[in-house]
């Protein structure tokens, strides 16, 4: 059984459908890349499955039991962490009260603050100081560290190399991809193709709040991404690669 | 000697503005609302206080224990049935519905208890008019130190509370960004729920000690109001610190304009209080200039 489910999940702001009748299934272990333009509706989708937006239509499960109605902050007990897009650190709390609050709030688990710093020795330096003085690499590592010490089942990643230097991004991917050898479920918002092929074990692109293409990572090649990506030859769609 | 001791006598005042602003600082600092029924809720605190002393004649302290939780529950009921139902329309909306639940405790006192004004000063003896000599000139009033020892210490635990404790963190992190707080883990309804139970159980302290110090009636809580929002403005909004601070330097202005002049008690205090304010304006729109 899949560790999380989306059964024909619509979404809304006020007027506007953001995401239309999306289903996605993602198994233990397994990392799903969310591709798509910007407004295709990635982040709503996120933040759907986290519980900061409430759909109109459909069903969220997690280990098969659905969650659709459970609030934000009970779904992280339950084990769904969101990394918000832009980071939305507490900016007048300090690196370590980042992580306490999110060790003190999230489920038990392996991680620790400790442990955190392992992965992201760069905070060791910084973890008196306010999220608010941190750069992007920094600010992006220490939400990172929140969402892994809530101990999450699936953590979500929207957008976390956006506003970094490249070599922040590497860095911060490092991390990732050690989380993914080690097992952690992670569906994540990615604009950079090549990197989301990449890590991802499945790739979803979506279009105008729909999933256009949906398949395993290695079996997809970059122009048919390109090709959902911008809605070309639309009058085949929904497409489904290998 | 007597310019030290009205400063000193102000900076015993200015604890007890600290107190009474106590509660509104931490309202405002955690959930950004400005509740215009803060001097009536003091006041509420300190009939329930009376009317128990009145009954019972044990000592007001015993008696605050007894209000202290009620005051708390009606804070957290407070915060669910209304502040949390206007705050969802907009930060303007608190400002009416608190400027309403003043109007009815109000009246509601006055239906309870009449128009008579009551003091609890009658009920704790000595205490009411007791004083430490320093030289020979200044006294210090057992009550009036009592008074600001007991805001040094509720500003400083709260203080401690929101730095060192997980429910102070959670608190913090709700007031910064509700949102994101749920994301972590954080109920931030729960969260609101428990620090408006705190601030209204510090305005029940700060009541009993207004009931202690002086006399009041069910119209005086607007009046009471005043004192703690200048208190707090002056101070800056939502530090703990900033707040004690803020009572001390209105407090000694307070006193200081009377020395100069006799009706200059209030004049300095609002003086120093639209002098902050402005130079707070003044400097903000030069940053937004510059």
């Amino acid at each position: 059984m899949s560790l999380l489910a989306v059964e024909r999940l619509d979404v809304r702001h006020g007027q506007l459908q953001a995401v239309r009748d999306v289903s996605l299934a993602v198994r233990e272990g397994e990392t799903l890349a969310l591709v798509g333009a910007n407004g295709a509706g990635k982040t709503t989708l996120l933040r759907a499955i986290a519980g900061a937006h409430r759909p109109v239509g459909g069903r969220v499960l997690l280990d098969g039991v659905d969650v659709t109605q459970v609030p934000a902050h009970r779904r992280v007990a339950q084990g769904i962490a969101l990394v918000p897009e832009g980071r939305r650190l507490f900016p007048g709390m300090t690196v370590e009260e980042n992580l306490l609050v999110a060790s003190a709030n999230g489920r038990p688990g392996p991680w620790t603050i400790e442990r955190v710093l392992e992965v992201f020795p760069m905070l060791r330096a910084r973890f008196r100081a306010k999220a608010g003085s941190l750069s992007g690499g920094e600010q992006q590592a220490t939400a990172i560290g929140r969402g892994l010490l809530t101990n999450p089942r699936v953590l979500l990643l929207d957008e976390v190399s956006l506003g970094l230097a490249p070599v922040a991004v590497e860095r911060v991917y490092a991390c990732l991809e050690s989380l993914i050898s080690a097992g952690a479920t992670l569906v994540l918002v990615e604009q950079d193709l090549g990197r989301a092929l990449r890590v991802a074990t499945r790739v979803a692109c979506m279009l105008e709040g729909r999933i256009v293409l949906e398949g395993a990572a290695s079996g997809m090649t970059r122009e048919q991404v390109t090709e959902a990506y911008f809605g070309l030859g639309r009058g085949a769609l929904p497409k489904q690669a290998a | 000697m007597i310019w030290l001791n009205q400063i000193i006598q102000g900076v015993l005042l200015g604890g007890y503005y600290a107190l009474i602003a106590c509660g509104l600082s931490f309202m405002f600092g955690v959930m950004r609302i400005i509740n215009l029924a803060h001097g009536d809720l003091a006041v509420l605190a300190a009939f329930l206080v009376w009317a128990i002393v009145d009954r019972s004649g044990m000592s007001p302290f015993l008696a605050l224990a007894i209000v202290l939780p009620v005051m708390g529950a009606l804070g957290w009921l407070l915060q669910r049935a209304m502040l949390e139902r206007s705050l969802r329309a907009g930060v303007l909306v608190p400002l009416l519905t608190t400027f309403g639940l003043g109007i009815v405790i109000q009246n509601l006192l006055f239906e309870q208890f009449g128009a008579d004004t009551r003091s609890l000063a009658p009920a704790i003896g000595d205490l009411a008019f007791d004083s430490w000599s320093i030289g020979s000139q200044i006294y210090v009033g057992h009550l009036a130190g009592l008074i600001f020892m007991v805001a040094v210490a509720l500003l400083g635990g709260l203080q401690l509370l929101l730095a060192r404790t997980p429910l102070g963190r959670a608190i913090r992190a709700t007031a910064e960004d509700p949102d994101t707080a749920e994301l972590v883990g954080i109920d931030a309804r729960s969260v609101y729920a428990a620090a408006a139970a705190i601030a209204v159980m510090t305005v029940a302290i700060a009541g009993t000690f207004l009931g202690m110090r002086a006399a009041f009636a069910p119209y005086a809580g607007p009046a009471q109001l005043i004192f703690a929002f200048e208190a707090v403005v002056i101070g800056g909004l939502g530090s703990m610190w900033g707040t004690l601070l803020g009572g001390i330097v209105l407090g000694v202005a307070q006193n200081l304009g009377a020395q100069i002049a006799p009706n200059g008690f209030l004049i300095a205090g609002h003086t120093v209080f639209l002098v902050v304010l402005g130079g707070r304006l003044l400097r903000q729109r030069m940053r937004r200039a510059s």
